[in-house]
């Protein structure tokens, strides 16, 4: 990993990350001079009122989307320097993902849906493993079921699975309880920071819940696309 | 990622992505096509390849020597090859005497093994039932046909005098593969052992004797012997091989095959909407699925080698299914059309599968790929902003590449670049039309939204609203009803119109082979039986040896019919006026001035097939006589007046002094008919031919090959189908919302399901009324412009139309879309949510 200034690896550093959009009234700032730097295994929430530009922050960190101005390095790796193909190998590398919708293909089974990314990485034990990451979370019951057959927690569950199946370095979350009810996100909550823990990833964790937010390590607030706190 | 488990990736999807909708929608639209292909090719392969096989039956043999002499042995000596089977048959005519009564037949003596390709039949009495048989005559037998027999008075066992000496006739003879089918050969037939034949005493040298030496083995061998034949060419042996033969039985196969390739194209044209649109559908569906694997690490080549695997393997089991269908389906057509390909058809080649393969290949590339190729281009970005815009799913210039792909491909099936750029522009012009009557009607359902209730309210909005979806149903379906219609009933309605048109007393019976001397006699006996007018038509036949001083072998014609007038002899007539069906539409026809001058007045069809045109000289051949022509007239013939007609006529006094016989046609009505019976007794050189059974024969001709174009055009209401398949799962989403919204609002689940049912029945009827038109619109051209008949539809085409329309599209669409609509509105809402 690359070292920080202060001699820490850094396991994501932006500087200076801009987007700006068209929109009818003119061009639109949603995202205006964010530096961050994300340790090694430490855990970061982003917090912010709905429009903060939490999300295109999130997108822009993962190399889903490409910046207006400014850098994103992950593991050292400038991504500016990367073609879409080299993003997504190096997401498929580097990075694990958690979303609020959990994003599961409705058209494969529980464990194939975990068994996606490591397929991607041409892992030739991928049932083998697949297998095991959902019977750590509780599913070892639930492989061959279709995500419509799987209540949300249930789904979140399996997305947490496929996030650490290929035991990422680097793992985003976005709003991960958000569709979630109150008891049912907590255990997910629970589960995830577990899980986390148990993989030595760093986490990047998009949320308007200060009560998860509160459970990461450092707190980057946004407001109106500018780092606030 | 590597390409074996990219191959699982892709192929374990593939049974959840048929079961889906939108897949199953693409793979049924394909295999239509497939299954309208192949069922049409196979079909026409085996009959083709009977044909072949029939040819070497028209010959007795696969290769026949024929010479007014008997055949030098040098000349058959590379035939000693074991492979190739040999047989010998001589014919000639003669008298055939029984006490005091003869008749003339034509003798046919065979050595052991005749005939080596076919059967000939045999029957115990005259008349009685065939069956094939395997033995030549017995030495001192004779096998005559039953109208010698009848004629003769003979019964099985009879003593007939055949030249020096008595033969006994054992067998009734019904047919014989090497009987000609035209009506010089329709001359009784006598067939005895040629071990019998110098006994008779009747081959001597300068006898009318045609010799014929028979050969048939294993292809290389016949094909080596005729590479020897043609090598060294003898020209008083004139070589007969199968394709002189079943070129004609092939054309007109050839005829009937491509209204079947045509069929099945409109089936495939269709299908291509289908292809088209499920395959837009699939691709918009796969987005999310794409912009995840995307964002989980999946590169755009993986993107696009899924997704190209995934069709690649849709397309072969549509292949697979399609071809099984085809293979099922050929069998229904050879049914339909037993009596037109009376005997056992041998098993179908691969070929059409090739050409399924190729069509299906266009449709995958020009209608499916495009929308699936900007897949890859999907912004992984979506997973977490659905604002993102999705990748455009254009068809691009492909559909049009693929479309010309299609035509490419028919053409090569009907080997007719202008039948093909007529259809090409036929179905453009149909299609505009249509499509424009289509577009007119949708827009008229909106004026009707107000005076119905509230299940044909929401059912007629939604016809107009989704308005190129329901332009495309309207037109899918009403093409498939009218072709159906077409056939069904315009085809009926026409043949009904030619018959009144023809008139009831047309002439029914043929008379053939009068001898002069016996006009004036045969013309009471007519008048006797209530046909007073019999014309007396002079025939004699002559060969065509020359165009212009040019050698008729030299030309080279471009049809089936060109070639037979170059090679055949032909039946002609002289006249002092023309024939009261014939109107000359060029030149000028003689007057008594112009008698004995060498000229000669053709029809079209001469003109036509022999690229004639006035002034140009014509040589023949007439009975030894050469006689050169100058072309003075044209005629147009209407041949189905069933009166005596000749392609070539010439002036009076030219010919006068050749040797011909008479002919005539007459109405007879049915109590006059039995009276033919002693006609025959009393003249027994005329052949008496029922026009009435011969058209009862063609009738039923039709009446099956128009069957078989229906039932291959069940086909175009099977994509018809699938285009509205296609169509319901396109508005999926938006119909289970439409749904969701109704029933919250308090709308029951019949009234959901009436609303749609509207919808559909709209469809239909508007399909059925666009159908209808099409079909009488056609019919009222083809009337008008083919047959010059009047024709005003019947009014049931109209109801049959519309009732069978709103009942099929109804009933389909319904049944397509109900599943949607009953999904429970919570369920369909928390979805969308």
């Amino acid at each position: 990993m690359h070292p920080g200034p202060n001699g820490a690896r850094l396991a994501l550093e932006a500087s200076g990350l801009t987007k700006t959009v068209d929109s009818p009234s003119g061009p639109l700032t949603i995202l205006a001079d964010v530096d961050l730097r994300v340790r090694a295994g430490e855990t970061v929430a982003i917090v912010g009122p709905s429009g903060a530009g939490k999300s295109t922050l999130l997108a822009l960190l993962a190399g889903l989307d490409t910046p207006t101005r400014g850098r994103v390095a992950i593991a050292g790796t400038d991504l500016s320097s990367l073609d879409e193909d080299g993003r997504a190998a190096l997401r498929r590398r580097q990075i694990g993902f958690v979303f609020q919708s959990f994003q599961l293909l409705p058209s494969l089974t529980a464990l194939e849906n975990v068994m996606l990314p490591l397929e991607l990485a041409g892992d030739p034990d991928a049932r083998a493993i697949a297998t095991a990451a959902l019977t750590e979370v509780g599913l070892g019951a639930r492989l061959e079921h279709y995500p419509r057959q799987l209540s949300g927690g249930e789904q979140q569950r399996v997305a947490i699975a496929r996030a650490f199946v290929t035991r990422p370095p680097l793992l985003f979350a976005d709003e991960p309880t958000g569709n979630l009810d109150g008891a049912t996100g907590r255990r997910i909550a629970q589960l995830l920071f577990e899980r986390n823990r148990a993989a030595g990833s760093t986490l990047v964790l998009v949320t308007h819940d200060r009560e998860l937010a509160a459970r990461c390590d450092r707190i980057v607030a946004l407001d109106a696309g500018r780092v606030a706190g | 990622m590597k390409p074996l488990p990219m191959l699982r990736f892709a192929l374990r999807g593939l049974w959840r992505e048929l079961r889906s909708g939108d897949a199953l929608v693409l793979f049924g639209a394909l295999a239509v096509a497939v299954a309208s292909m192949t069922a049409v090719g196979f079909f026409t392969s085996r009959v083709s390849a009977g044909v072949a096989r029939e040819a070497t039956e028209v010959l007795a043999a696969d290769l026949r020597l024929e010479s007014a002499n008997p055949i030098p042995a040098a000349e058959l000596a590379p035939a000693r090859d074991d492979r190739l089977r040999r047989a010998e048959e001589i014919s000639f005519p003669t008298a055939l005497f029984h006490g005091d009564r003869s008749q003339l037949v034509a003798v046919n003596a065979v050595t052991a093994g005749y005939p080596l390709r076919g059967h000939v039949r045999v029957a115990g009495v005259p008349y009685g039932p065939a069956t094939a048989i395997a033995t030549i005559p017995g030495r001192g037998n004779v096998w005559l046909d039953s109208r010698t027999a009848t004629v003769l008075g003979l019964r099985p066992g009879a003593s007939v005098r055949v030249g020096a000496i008595r033969l006994r006739f054992t067998r009734v003879l019904a047919f014989r593969p090497d009987q000609s089918v035209g009506l010089v050969s329709l001359a009784p037939a006598l067939l005895m052992n040629a071990a019998d034949l110098p006994a008779t005493g009747l081959v001597q040298p300068g006898s009318r004797v045609t010799y014929a030496a028979l050969f048939a083995g294993p292809p290389a061998a016949v094909a080596a012997f005729r590479a020897h034949l043609r090598a060294h060419p003898d020209a008083a042996v004139r070589v007969r091989e199968a394709a002189d033969d079943s070129r004609e039985l092939g054309s007109a196969i050839d005829r009937a095959s491509r209204f079947l390739n045509l069929a099945s194209l409109s089936a495939v044209l269709l299908a291509a909407v289908g292809v088209a649109m499920s395959a837009r559908r699939w691709a918009s569906r796969r987005i999310d699925g794409v912009a995840l694997m995307k964002c989980l690490g999946a590169t755009q080549r993986f993107v696009l080698e899924v997704a190209l695997t995934e069709l690649a393997a849709i397309g072969a089991l549509a292949l697979l299914a399609g071809t099984v269908a085809g293979a099922i389906a050929e069998s229904g057509i050879a049914w339909l059309l037993r009596s037109l390909v009376e005997r056992d058809l041998p098993a179908a080649s691969a070929g059409p599968i090739a050409i399924a393969f190729a069509t299906e290949l266009a449709m995958l590339l020009g209608f499916a790929l495009p929308p699936l190729l900007p897949l890859r281009r999907t912004a992984p970005l979506r997973v977490l902003r659905r604002d993102v815009a999705p990748p455009r799913l254009r068809h691009g210039v492909a559909p049009g590449l693929a479309l010309a792909a299609l035509f490419a491909i028919l053409w090569l099936m009907v080997r007719d670049a202008a039948l093909v750029v007529d259809l090409a522009a036929g179905i453009g012009v149909v299609g505009v039309v249509l499509g424009a009557a289509g577009f007119a009607l949708v827009r008229l359902t909106r004026r009707f939204r107000g005076g119905v209730g509230v299940a044909w309210r929401y059912g007629l909005a939604n016809v107009s609203r989704r308005g190129t979806a329901s332009v495309l149903q309207v037109v899918a379906f009403g093409l498939g009803l009218m072709i159906l219609l077409l056939l069904a009933v315009v085809r009926g309605d026409l043949m009904r119109e030619w018959r009144a048109s023809v008139g009831a007393r047309a002439p029914n019976e043929f008379l053939i082979n009068i001898r002069p001397q016996d006009a004036p006699a045969l013309r009471r006996a007519l008048a006797a039986l209530g046909a007073p007018d019999a014309p007396m038509v002079p025939v004699i036949r002559a060969r065509i040896t020359a165009i212009d001083a040019r050698p008729i072998a030299s030309l080279r014609f471009a049809s089936a019919r060109g070639r037979a007038f170059a090679t055949r002899e032909q039946n002609l007539t002289w006249s002092a006026d023309p024939m009261p069906d014939n109107r000359v539409i060029a030149g000028r026809w003689w007057g008594p001035a112009d008698y004995g001058r060498h000229w000669v007045s053709i029809s079209t069809e001469y003109r036509d097939a022999l690229h004639l045109r006035l002034g140009d000289s014509i040589s023949f051949d007439v009975a030894g006589e050469p006689l050169t022509v100058r072309v003075a007239s044209i005629r147009r013939v209407r041949w189905d007046s069933f009166r005596p007609n000749f392609f070539l006529v010439f002036p009076p006094r030219l010919l006068d002094g050749a040797a011909g016989t008479l002919i005539t046609s007459v109405y007879l009505g049915p109590r006059a008919r039995p009276g033919l019976a002693a006609l025959a007794r009393r003249f027994p050189t005329v052949t008496v031919i029922d026009v009435e059974a011969i058209l009862a024969q063609v009738r039923s001709i039709i009446d099956r090959a128009s069957l078989a174009v229906q039932y291959v055009s069940l086909f175009t209401l099977a994509a018809g189908v699938v285009v509205l398949l296609a169509a319901v799962q396109a508005t999926r989403d938006e119909r289970r919302h439409e749904s969701a919204i109704l029933r919250t609002l308090g709308a029951s689940r019949f009234t959901v399901l009436s609303g749609v049912a509207a919808e559909f029945a709209a469809l239909g009827l508007l399909s059925g009324l666009l159908g209808a038109a099409g079909a009488a619109a056609t019919g009222w051209w083809v009337a008008h412009h083919l047959f010059a008949l009047r024709y005003a539809p019947d009014p049931k085409l109209w109801w049959i139309g519309i009732l069978g329309g709103t009942a099929l599209v109804g009933v389909s669409g319904t049944l397509a879309a109900r599943r949607v609509v009953g999904t429970p509105p919570a369920q369909s809402l928390r979805a969308e949510a």
